[in-house]
């Protein structure tokens, strides 16, 4: 029996790191409550009322999808379909060398971390940048991002102080203001020397056509005002019926990504620039992505393609706050990723199928989702799932000697009354399941036995002889 | 059969065993007003105060602007034409306004001044739109972008400004300067876009 994989980066993480990242996930959570439950007196009602504005949405896929493509086509907006990560990397590159393009910078969007979308153009000799300072570094390190909205929580000043300076963008130098200001300086040429701009839609309007990107850095607006060429890269569950429900969900995403009252740039997009206007792409595409998302559709735990990425969940998750992302070995950490990252697997599920069961199932994680996702009860399903597949897991001790004692009652007796003894066993005695099984937890001290005493010397009850 | 109709006929597929479909709520809009940010009063009022809790700045008049700039040494900037006529007057020799913006000299641009759409009282947002905006980087690429807004355009919130999309392909909601909080957790101001941000309201 070893100790399951998300117990080990745990175990191995820096204290540094999980300090940082305790203390920010911790500070922006309740700064969201704050913001939240202040400006509405209603909060949960929203929450409650944005899910069932997606889930209408998923359960409906197949009547939204058609709809939406008809109305970005009508928008001048040209619509590709890619069933898995392959297609959609290949879908970028025929865009790409139909124009005659080798420069792309890209705004930060999960689904093309899902596709590893910028490794795959560098293979195929296209210069590809990712512009979002968090993801920049990432990029510049060969890092992985270990959060949804903060890419580099992980990582300390001084740190990302190091990799600038082996990167020649100036000598060390780990004031957060110097760093910002060398990647402002550095990514402007490489927006402006490029052909197209790639990003993500965190929604898409169907009676509208409308993209709706928000950013905090104004990375998406240069990438869409510097460029020729518009590709959005969107996953098929990010469809909203109506306009007016950007209202609810703007709303609640500010507030739970990042506790603001609305990002600092929302951009709403119908299409290629106005004719009038010499800035910005006369050319959009949209590529849908299915990559796993159809086959996730057709099981029990469909309800978590409500998510719209706002991390509320990993700040909230007190097994992500000693995790940190890493330990999920996948581009969705925390609670939304342990439900998410083992679906998107497929066959690879039982590689991550310690991730449903590294959860106390406190519920924090539903009681702040903006769109009241029932994690808990997904990640119950998810564990079920596993466990019809693959027997007996590694992590819990074996139960067949519990079930022998417990049906036996003078077998019972003695096992409570010589159960003591472990109190005075030295750890390296113990019998090896036990041994590792301590390894990252504390036997509690033996206290068996205890109830069958205060049952036989409790005071007789009164009014009987 | 080609991915597009795969795709479909794979969610078909996938929906076809629920027994009934989610049904969309009909809410009511009102409920995602935050009401204690809208009060019964001016919606300029509210625009001010708002504007100022994600830390740009409003200003009422050109004189304000052009001693702003003068102090913080931004006096080369790039100018909306239609607006070259008002701000050179008001501006004064001191200043060069450039009308043409040379996309191999980005830096030399210490301030953009274009027209924006109108505002969000409920949330201190700047609205620019493609029809107004003469030039998307102008109104992007320098350290102050000051946009220029009727004082009648300010609506009071988000839902309003919903409904006021029109038909303008490229809509932009401005709330506060370009920023990260990246790095440790420490907000830094001034990022891919402006480091200030002014709305001036005429």
């Amino acid at each position: 029996m070893s100790a399951s994989p998300i117990d080990s980066f745990a175990a191995h993480l820096k204290q540094e790191t999980h300090d940082s990242v305790y203390k920010s996930t911790k500070a922006t959570h309740e700064k969201r409550t704050k913001v939240l439950f202040d400006h509405f007196p209603d909060a949960n009602r929203l929450r409650e009322i944005a899910g069932e504005i997606k889930q209408h949405v998923i359960e409906n896929l197949d009547t939204f999808l058609p709809a939406v493509e008809e109305k970005l086509r009508a928008n001048g907006v040209q619509v590709h379909w890619a069933p898995d990560a392959e297609a959609a990397n290949q879908a970028v590159l025929a865009i790409m060398r139909k124009r005659n393009a080798t420069k792309i910078v890209k705004a930060k969007t999960m689904v093309s971390e899902e596709t590893e979308l910028a490794h795959f153009l560098e293979k195929n000799g296209v210069e590809c940048l990712e512009t979002d300072l968090g993801e920049f570094i990432v990029q510049i390190d060969h890092d992985h991002p270990s959060h949804i909205v903060r890419p580099i929580i992980h990582k300390s000043r001084r740190e990302v102080a190091v990799s600038f300076e082996k990167n020649g963008l100036g000598a060390y130098n780990d004031d957060p203001n110097v760093i910002t200001q060398r990647a402002r300086v550095f990514l402007r040429q490489k927006y402006l020397e490029a052909d197209v701009g790639l990003t993500g839609a965190n929604f898409v309007v169907a009676e509208s056509g409308r993209l709706v990107l928000v950013t905090n850095e104004g990375n998406s607006r240069f990438c869409l005002a510097a460029t020729r060429c518009h590709i959005a890269m969107v996953g098929i569950e990010k469809i909203l019926p109506r306009d007016r429900d950007l209202a609810l969900l703007l709303n609640l995403l500010a507030r739970s990504a990042t506790a603001q009252q609305l990002t600092v740039y929302t951009e709403f997009i119908t299409g290629p620039r106005q004719p009038t206007q010499p800035d910005g792409p006369d050319e959009m595409h949209v590529i849908f992505v299915d990559n796993g998302r159809i086959d996730v559709l057709a099981t029990e735990c469909r309800d978590i393609l409500r998510c719209i990425r706002c991390g509320a969940c990993l700040n909230v998750c007190p097994v992500y706050r000693q995790a940190s992302g890493h330990a999920y070995r996948s581009v969705y950490p925390g609670p939304v990723g342990a439900v998410l990252s083992p679906l998107l697997a497929k066959e690879k599920f039982s590689t991550l199928a310690d991730l449903p069961k590294a959860s106390s199932l406190c519920g924090a994680c539903q009681e702040v989702c903006p769109v009241n996702i029932p994690i808990p009860d997904l990640l119950l399903r998810l564990r079920d799932k596993n466990k019809r597949a693959h027997g007996p897991s590694s992590g819990t001790p074996p139960m067949g000697a519990w079930s022998v004692l417990a049906s036996q009652p003078a077998a019972w007796k003695a096992a409570m009354a010589l159960g003591g003894a472990i109190n005075h066993v030295p750890r390296i005695l113990m019998p090896g399941p036990l041994r590792k099984w301590e390894d990252y937890r504390t036997l509690p001290p033996w206290r068996g036995g205890k109830f069958r005493q205060w049952m036989k010397n409790r005071p007789a009850p009164k009014g009987k002889s | 059969m080609n991915a597009r109709d795969d795709m479909l006929t794979r969610v078909k597929a996938a929906l076809a065993m629920l027994p009934e479909r989610a049904k969309l709520p009909d809410w009511d809009s009102e409920l995602a007003v935050a009401r204690k940010l809208v009060e019964h009063r001016d919606p300029f009022d509210d625009f001010a105060e708002r504007i100022k809790f994600a830390n740009a700045m409003v200003m009422t008049d050109l004189a304000a602007v052009a001693a702003f700039l003068k102090n913080g040494g931004w006096l080369r900037g790039y100018c909306d034409p239609v607006l070259k006529p008002q701000f050179a007057a008001a501006f004064g020799p001191e200043f060069s306004l450039e009308t043409e913006f040379d996309r191999t000299r980005v830096d030399d641009f210490a301030f953009g001044i274009t027209r924006a759409a109108g505002g969000i009282a409920e949330t201190g947002t700047i609205i620019l739109n493609d029809t107004l905006t003469s030039r998307r980087l102008g109104a992007l690429t320098p350290w102050v972008h000051i946009a220029v807004l009727p004082r009648s355009q300010i609506l009071r919130t988000m839902t309003d400004a919903v409904l006021a999309f029109g038909t303008d392909p490229n809509v932009i909601w401005v709330t506060g300067p370009s920023k990260t909080a990246d790095i440790e957790g420490i907000l830094i101001e001034g990022v891919h876009g402006p480091g200030v941000q002014i709305a001036l309201v005429l």
